[in-house]
């Protein structure tokens, strides 16, 4: 990629500002990410940089871990401030998050992990049209899935309950388990499941010997996909969702429409640490899978 | 010498025709299949497709109203409009009884639905209900129910008012779906605008398509570039620079946008960088955000990796010796990049167009927190009529004309790119 030694001062100028161009674009990715990061441990209740937090030496007055104390409900004197109000609400809404992430996230990884070694088949029937439905979920504007939920829901007594939430996540993220594990399962090479049944494996046994530790790293990606879809739904709880079943992006949401405080930012961090945490974690299972099939290393 | 050639069948060990066992072997496999995929295709088909069905039914239906004023509605339709003013006295003795026996329940939702096909039939039907459950207590029997109802209340002898009726006479209407599209019925029953005042769906639309298409163009902008440098950059450069794009793709969309509230806000870190620099005075902050430039920025930015994931993916596998070849032949760098490379790049630049785009028009979480006023787009709408109004037919309807725009989009990249070529990550 690098510009050959014959290039014209045209063709320099267009390069350097190609890369300065490429380097803004990453920023712009960015930034906005870590940008909010030092905010959280401002001591002021304003989501600013302070005058403290940029001067030099740095001074320590002006950074504090106050809003982490009162995200974990930590109402102390020096936390509380007349504008952010305390409560336990973050720590319920974490609670609940991981409750109905984790109930969605076994649900979903069981039923689309099964979908998918259905439709590798080679006989399978209609695939085309199965596929389009199975994916449907993900591709169906959330406000339009929140809207007919909410009114089917009603009918059967299923708003507001654990329940409802965990059924509607579950059917949005089995789509990304589905297409995960799919692609897992190209060229998955079918002769080892002829072998083991050739040498009297039961299709369970087969199953689990065989096929499962496979494609083990497409099901654990798949898994955190599902996870972190319900773990970052925010238009269902919304509407389906009672102050019972409150989760983080519930919570965050009422933060930045009411009462925009700088702990809102804190748990942000926690999230964006939390982002980059499984975003390496898939990565590594992604470059083991490929290992795994024999795929060589890009 | 001769071949004998058997035309017996070939037969299995178990004597039956080997094409029947084939056969047999093969559905048997195909059920298997099939069963494997059933029970998340059952859990999707209860859990997605029948809301959706669902809601696709209630942007039609009318049923509640004829369920509560049946008789009236029957009595109406076998009015003349072009010789009687008024409806005939029949129409006012059903809808004398049928308010006076009917649910009260039932009736407030009806009056709701009333209110939408004219404004004031609320506060006029529960003005006269409650007169008439004094005449049905006093016992007495009116002698014209026409009179009694004008009596009432002056607006029984306005026809505008038996007029809205036309509108509600059938189980199934497609009032909320015109209304979606600011219009409504007139007295004949004829599609008319709305007033203008209540004219703000046309408006929204066609701010959903702007922003969409800005948004599309945007990104197409910013993710080329990147997309290019990633596609051409040695392995374990890209894959580290690869992290810039997934990192937001992976992070809560809730967290994004508030950074963006956090950078954009008047005293924001945009602001208070530009008025440190001395470029803007301390009281000539720019408002960048709550309006139409916040949601342009703001999905921008959430969407980019959606572009430059397909772009990527498309660009990798150009061979670099086309440009070369190309540069070879006599081609300036520019004609070479127009005429050889960017044609090549076309299956990568619709694929990641359609999807921006397809993603763009359903947003709702983003437009709705940094929008402000003027920048809302129409999934706005569809949570308000849910959650604030109540108004769930026209929710509905909105709901059903952005999914058939959805679904036509959606058809439209199944034909370039195949919706199973899906790939995350």
């Amino acid at each position: 990629m690098a510009l050959p030694s014959y290039a014209t001062p045209v063709q320099r100028t267009y390069y350097y500002f190609y890369l300065f161009f490429c380097t803004v674009v990453f920023f712009f990715l960015i930034a906005p990410l870590f940008a909010i990061i030092p905010i959280s441990f401002s001591v002021s209740p304003f989501m600013v940089f302070t005058e403290g937090m940029l001067a030099w030496p740095p001074d320590p007055e002006a950074w504090s871990i106050r809003w982490y104390r009162n995200m974990i409900g930590d109402c102390s004197a020096d936390v509380v401030s007349s504008t952010v109000p305390c409560s336990t609400k973050w720590m319920k809404g974490t609670v609940n998050s991981f409750y109905i992430g984790t109930i969605a996230t076994v649900i979903a990884t069981t039923l689309g992990t099964l979908a998918a070694l259905g439709l590798s088949r080679p006989h399978m029937p209609y695939k085309g049209l199965i596929m389009a439905i199975l994916i449907s979920p993900m591709i169906v504007p959330l406000i339009i899935t929140a809207a007919g939920m909410f009114f089917f829901y009603a009918r059967i007594n299923l708003v507001y309950t654990f329940t409802g939430v965990i059924l509607a996540h579950v059917a949005l993220a089995t789509p990304f388990v589905v297409i995960t594990v799919t692609a897992t399962l190209v060229g998955f090479d079918m002769n080892m499941v002829k072998a083991a049944q050739s040498l009297g494996a039961k299709p369970m046994r087969t199953f689990f010997k065989v096929i499962m530790p496979l494609i083990l790293p497409g099901i654990i990606s798949g898994a955190l996909f599902a996870f972190i879809t319900s773990f970052d739904e925010v238009v269902i709880v919304m509407f389906m969702a009672s102050i019972d079943q409150l989760t983080i992006p519930k919570q965050m949401w009422a933060g930045i429409r009411q009462e925009i405080s700088p702990v809102i930012l804190c748990m942000a961090t926690c999230l964006v640490l939390l982002s980059i945490f499984l975003l390496t974690t898939v990565e590594l299972l992604r470059r083991r899978s490929e290992k795994l099939r024999g795929i060589k290393a890009r | 010498m001769e071949v004998i050639i058997s035309t017996a069948e070939l037969l299995t060990t178990d004597g039956i025709p080997l094409k029947q066992s084939l056969r047999k072997a093969e559905r048997r496999n195909k059920l298997r299949a099939f069963l494997l995929v059933f029970p998340l295709l059952l859990f999707i088909f209860v859990t997605f497709v029948m809301p959706i069905g669902d809601m696709l039914l209630r942007s039609v239906d009318d049923s509640q109203i004829n369920s509560v004023f049946p008789n009236t509605f029957e009595e109406y339709k076998k009015w003349d409009k072009g010789t009687d003013e008024l409806p005939p006295e029949e129409v006012y003795k059903n809808l004398f009884f049928e308010l006076a026996n009917g649910d009260k329940r039932q009736i407030g939702k009806a009056l709701t639905r009333m209110n939408y096909a004219k404004s004031g039939w609320k506060s006029l039907i529960k003005k006269t209900t409650r007169e008439i459950k004094k005449i049905v207590k006093k016992g007495e029997e009116p002698k014209s129910y026409k009179e009694t109802f004008i009596k009432i209340n002056k607006f029984w002898a306005d026809p505008t008012y038996w007029y809205s009726f036309n509108q509600m006479v059938n189980d199934q209407s497609s009032i909320y779906y015109w209304n979606a599209l600011d219009r409504t019925f007139d007295e004949d029953g004829d599609v008319v605008l709305q007033d203008e005042k209540r004219r703000m769906y046309i408006k929204t639309w066609l701010r959903t398509f702007k922003v969409s298409i800005y948004v599309t163009i945007f990104c197409l902008i910013l993710g080329f570039p990147v997309a290019h440098l990633l596609a051409n950059l040695p392995l374990r450069y890209s894959n580290l620079l690869m992290i810039f794009v997934l990192l937001p793709f992976w992070t809560s969309l809730l967290v994004r946008t508030t950074a963006w509230i956090v950078m954009l806000q008047q005293n924001g870190v945009i602001n208070g960088i530009l008025v440190w620099l001395g470029i803007i005075s301390d009281d000539g902050r720019i408002q960048m955000v709550y309006n139409e430039a916040g949601t342009l920025i703001a999905m921008t930015q959430i969407l980019l990796p959606f572009m430059i994931l397909p772009l990527y993916s498309v660009m990798r596998v150009i061979p670099k010796s086309h440009m070369r070849a190309a540069q070879n032949l006599g081609a300036k760098p520019a004609t070479a990049f127009w005429r050889v490379y960017l044609p090549q790049t076309i299956p990568g630049i619709s694929a990641g167009g359609l999807l921006v785009f397809v993603l763009a028009i359903g947003y709702f979480i983003t437009p709705e927190l940094v929008g402000g006023k003027d920048g809302k787009l129409i999934g706005s709408w569809i949570a308000y009529h849910l959650k604030t109004t109540l108004n769930w037919g026209l929710c509905a309807a909105l709901g059903a004309i952005l999914l058939g725009i959805m679904l036509i989009f959606y058809w439209l990249y199944n034909k370039i790119v195949g919706i199973d070529n899906i790939k995350l990550g």
